[in-house]
């Protein structure tokens, strides 16, 4: 087992993204869960330029600062400023309860990873093993957005899940192609903005966040 | 012309085009009314006839260029041959008038609705000019749509009316579902010959397919390019949508955007496949036929004077097809004359088209801003109140009923002396039902001429049969200028058809590999010879002299000879002195013939008072039964779907989240 300095960084970071998935599936508070994201966005960051160091890819430093910029930055200020004027910064309800939630998770990490081994071997880059790790990352912010039962922590679930599909196409692939890299995160952004908009429309109409209140809006 | 100040036609037009995006921003930007009809609308009208001007010029040219536009590695290919020339020129010859049309017509429109109008008007004209200018399935889809949009758009200006929506609606979806088509159609040429930039025509025109898939082809542009067009069934949207829309963008949609699907079905067959076969100029023939009679019957049998001239339009279309149809079987049989006099016989129609029923859509609008009527049963009598617009538009209606010496008449003729040259086809049962067929077109052009009468006659001629159409006005200064340029168009096109017949040439030389104005001038350019003087010519200067010179020298006579013994006295009243305007015929009673002969093609609800009501009410609706077989059953399938797929949805967004990451997952494991 001889990896090279820079793949045992990627492979820590790696290994803190899914630490912290972990953590944001079980976080209670909304604010709490926010600075998780940003940590997320930041050790992305520091992944995905040390990948373009040690691979010599200089679309990829870009594709770093951008993701620093808007992953570790913006994204946050902007739900940290949304949940000020929302005033929603406290616990939230889970619908299932939390130790149940991180077992589900447990189940899609070897899921992800037995998924994930196939492709690992056929990759020849120096990230390969971190596909499951990325893969899981994935899987489990999708697991929270199901779990929660409040708008703000959906929308910070998707983000996450979007920050996993990054890993992972910087694990796989040495990134995507710069346009289509500049296309998702003018989309993340603008798809903040977006829901962000929906959050002060939903609670203007159910006087709340919570949105079992939607189950109204079904025809019959 | 062009070239001596060492500027390719293209240029000029790629620049027209830039100028007509800058003037639609312009007039969205600073939104001052006054601004936009009195300056801009002129300016496009101006873009316009340079549009023409180059386009005339670059008939007789090919050239290409790539814009460094669109996606990275998928650049615009662009490239101006003939046939593109061809149908610039009809778009910029015949938009002169409309937008000088229109300076006048949205004048008063609140500046909050005309900005964007005019944004989506000159969009509409920069994609009409792309389309025909594209030379690769990318720029050609995305001027496909812009002008598809565009056009929904300027439908949908009165949209707080429910039935303009819906009308809107209608055409929206008609248009996706026909780009749906086209789009096949070019994916299954680009499979044709693989390889990279297969997305070019270029690459689509080196590409050889097998007859079945070029029959798939053939057969997906005509649904896809038909659906613009209104080719039976797709027509449902033209009726709808025609009146809903303001009146010059009607002309616009009639007139010229009806004629890039007949662009995009000539493209398709003559220049990017390689073969055509004769079962499908047959398969045409017959839809056209069948579309131009189903369109004149229903014009015949309308009420509402915009209603009735999309049914027209239909017609006209369905001429046009018959002509592509005759070209096809000719250009297979191998008789490249006979193929060049049908396809000079359909570009030429389509081109005429443009201007008449341009010019008639114009009309209806001058009438409906001093009336606010489209009914034709509250109309009448306007001759004496709109002397001038009555003129022009008797221009436009003697014009689309086919009379010499006006323009409709040429391409009419020239399409039935197409058909009556028929004989010594290779096919026994086509050459059999080939005079079946000119016989129906006969009856459509004959029908048409009823149409028109009923068109002119109800609102121009006899009694106002509303009080309110005392006080009318005739028509503003611009309106009439716009109009003069579309009937001067319609009565150059009848006069001179030698020299259009020379510019025609280079297209059907490029399509059918032969022209046709060595023989068409053959004996000088006053007679129209189509293929030998000993068959049949004729000269429409000769015949309009002697219309001209026969009625001053009546005039004269009468004045001479006969003055003072004029009599006017009242008219003989049947020996019934009390009559009133709404005696007079209807429209509802000059299309009932048409009505009680084609009952059986048409659904009619029908309400008849009993004999002894004392307030009897009468009432008809005639329906298009195409739409209970083709359209009610869509939308049945559709509703039911729809109703299905509801059974799904439980209204908690968890289940909805949880129904994509279960096909995540379940995904993830099959391809594991």
């Amino acid at each position: 087992m001889n990896i090279p300095f820079s793949g045992q960084i990627i492979n820590m970071c790696a290994a803190l993204l899914l630490l912290i998935a972990f953590a944001m599936l079980s976080q209670r508070r909304i604010l709490s869960l926010i600075n998780l994201f940003a940590l997320q966005g930041l050790i992305l960051a520091v992944s995905t330029s040390v990948v373009a160091y040690s691979s010599h890819q200089v679309h990829l430093y870009y594709s770093a600062a951008l993701t620093l910029l808007l992953k570790a930055v913006a994204l946050p200020l902007i739900l940290h400023r949304l949940i000020r004027k929302l005033n929603v910064k406290w616990d939230v309800e889970t619908l299932f309860n939390i130790p149940t939630t991180m077992l589900a998770g447990l189940a899609l990490v070897v899921f992800a990873f037995n998924l994930a081994a196939p492709i690992s071997q056929m990759a020849g880059t120096i990230t390969k093993s971190t596909l499951g790790i990325a893969m899981a990352s994935v899987l489990l912010s999708f697991l929270m957005m199901i779990t929660r039962s409040k708008a703000v922590p959906q929308v910070v679930g998707f983000l996450a899940m979007e920050n996993g599909l990054f890993f992972a196409a910087t694990s796989a692939t040495y990134g995507m192609p710069m346009v289509v890299e500049l296309g998702i995160a003018l989309d993340v952004l603008v798809g903040m903005l977006i829901l962000g908009i929906f959050f002060f429309q939903i609670r203007t109409a159910f006087d709340s966040l919570d949105l079992e209140h939607m189950e109204k809006l079904k025809e019959d | 012309m062009f070239a001596s100040f060492g500027v390719l036609p293209m240029d000029v037009i790629l620049g027209v085009v830039v100028f007509w995006l800058a003037l639609g921003t312009a007039g969205l930007v600073l939104q001052n009314s006054r601004f936009i009809t009195r300056i801009i609308f002129p300016l496009g009208a101006l873009g316009s006839l340079v549009l023409a001007g180059a386009a005339l010029a670059g008939l007789n040219e090919v050239s290409t260029a790539i814009l460094p536009l669109g996606l990275p590695d998928l650049p615009f290919h662009l490239r101006m041959d003939a046939l593109s020339a061809f149908f610039l020129l009809l778009l910029g010859s015949a938009s002169i008038g409309i937008s000088l049309f229109s300076a006048g017509y949205f004048h008063g429109m609140p500046k909050s609705a005309l900005g964007p109008l005019c944004l989506e008007y000159h969009i509409f004209l920069a994609g009409m000019a792309l389309v025909f200018l594209a030379d690769d399935a990318y720029l050609f889809m995305v001027a496909w749509e812009s002008m598809a949009l565009s056009s929904y758009f300027l439908v949908t200006t009165d949209h707080d009316h429910p039935e303009v929506r819906r009308a809107g609606f209608l055409y929206l979806l008609i248009a996706h579902v026909g780009a749906i088509a086209i789009l096949m159609c070019f994916g299954v040429m680009h499979g044709g010959h693989g390889g990279h930039g297969g997305y070019t025509f270029d690459a689509m025109r080196h590409g050889q397919l097998p007859a079945f898939w070029a029959s798939v082809t053939f057969f997906l542009a005509l649904f896809g390019f038909g659906a613009k067009a209104g080719i039976l069934p797709l027509h449902a949207w033209l009726p709808e949508a025609h009146p809903a829309a303001p009146s010059p963008v009607s002309a616009m949609m009639s007139g010229i955007m009806l004629k890039t699907a007949i662009y995009g079905i000539l493209r398709v067959t003559f220049d990017l496949l390689d073969v055509q076969l004769w079962w499908w100029g047959v398969f045409a023939l017959a839809l056209g036929l069948l579309t131009a009679l189903f369109g004149v019957i229903f014009a015949a049998v309308q009420s509402d004077m915009k209603r009735l001239l999309a049914f027209s339009s239909i017609e006209n279309i369905g001429f046009i097809l018959t002509g592509i149809g005759l070209t096809i079987i000719f250009h297979d049989s191998h008789k490249e004359a006979l193929a060049a006099l049908a396809l000079t016989a359909t570009l030429y129609h389509a081109l005429n088209h443009a201007f008449m029923k341009g010019l008639l859509f114009l009309g209806t609008g001058s009438i409906l801003h001093a009336t606010g009527e489209r009914h034709l049963g509250k109309l009448g009598g306007l001759i004496r109140r709109m002397p001038e617009l009555a003129l022009l538009m008797l221009v436009g209606a003697l014009a689309l009923a086919g009379l010499p010496p006006l323009n409709g008449f040429v391409s009419e003729w020239l399409l039935l002396q197409a058909f009556l040259l028929s004989p010594g086809l290779p096919q026994p049962y086509v050459n059999m039902l080939v005079p079946i067929a000119a016989a129906a077109l006969a009856l459509a052009a004959a029908l048409a001429g009823y149409v028109m009468v009923k068109f002119y006659g109800v609102i121009f001629l006899g009694q106002p049969r509303d009080s309110s159409l005392a006080e009318v006005h005739d028509a503003g200064l611009w309106e009439r200028i716009g109009m003069l340029c579309m009937a001067v168009g319609c009565i150059a096109l009848g006069v001179f058809p030698s020299f259009v017949i020379l510019h025609l040439d280079f297209v059907t030389e490029m399509l059918v590999h032969h022209s046709l104005s060595a023989s068409a001038a053959k004996t000088g350019w006053l007679l129209l010879t189509p293929i030998e003087a000993e068959r049949a010519s004729y000269g429409p200067l000769v015949l309009l002299l002697i219309i001209v010179g026969g009625s001053l020298l009546t005039a004269f006579a009468v004045k001479k000879f006969y003055h003072g013994r004029v009599r006017r006295g009242p008219a003989w009243d049947c020996g019934f002195p009390a009559q009133t305007a709404r005696m007079q015929d209807t429209a509802e009673g000059f299309g009932q013939p048409i009505r009680q002969i084609f009952e059986w093609y048409m659904g009619v609800v029908r309400q008849v008072p009993a004999p002894f009501d004392r307030h009897p009410h009468f009432h008809s609706e005639t329906h298009d039964l195409l739409w209970n077989i083709f359209y009610a059953p869509a939308k049945r399938m559709n509703d039911a779907a729809g109703k299905l797929m509801g059974k799904l949805q439980h209204g908690r967004i968890h289940i909805y989240l949880l129904y994509s990451f279960v096909t995540l997952l379940a995904l993830l494991a099959f391809v594991r």
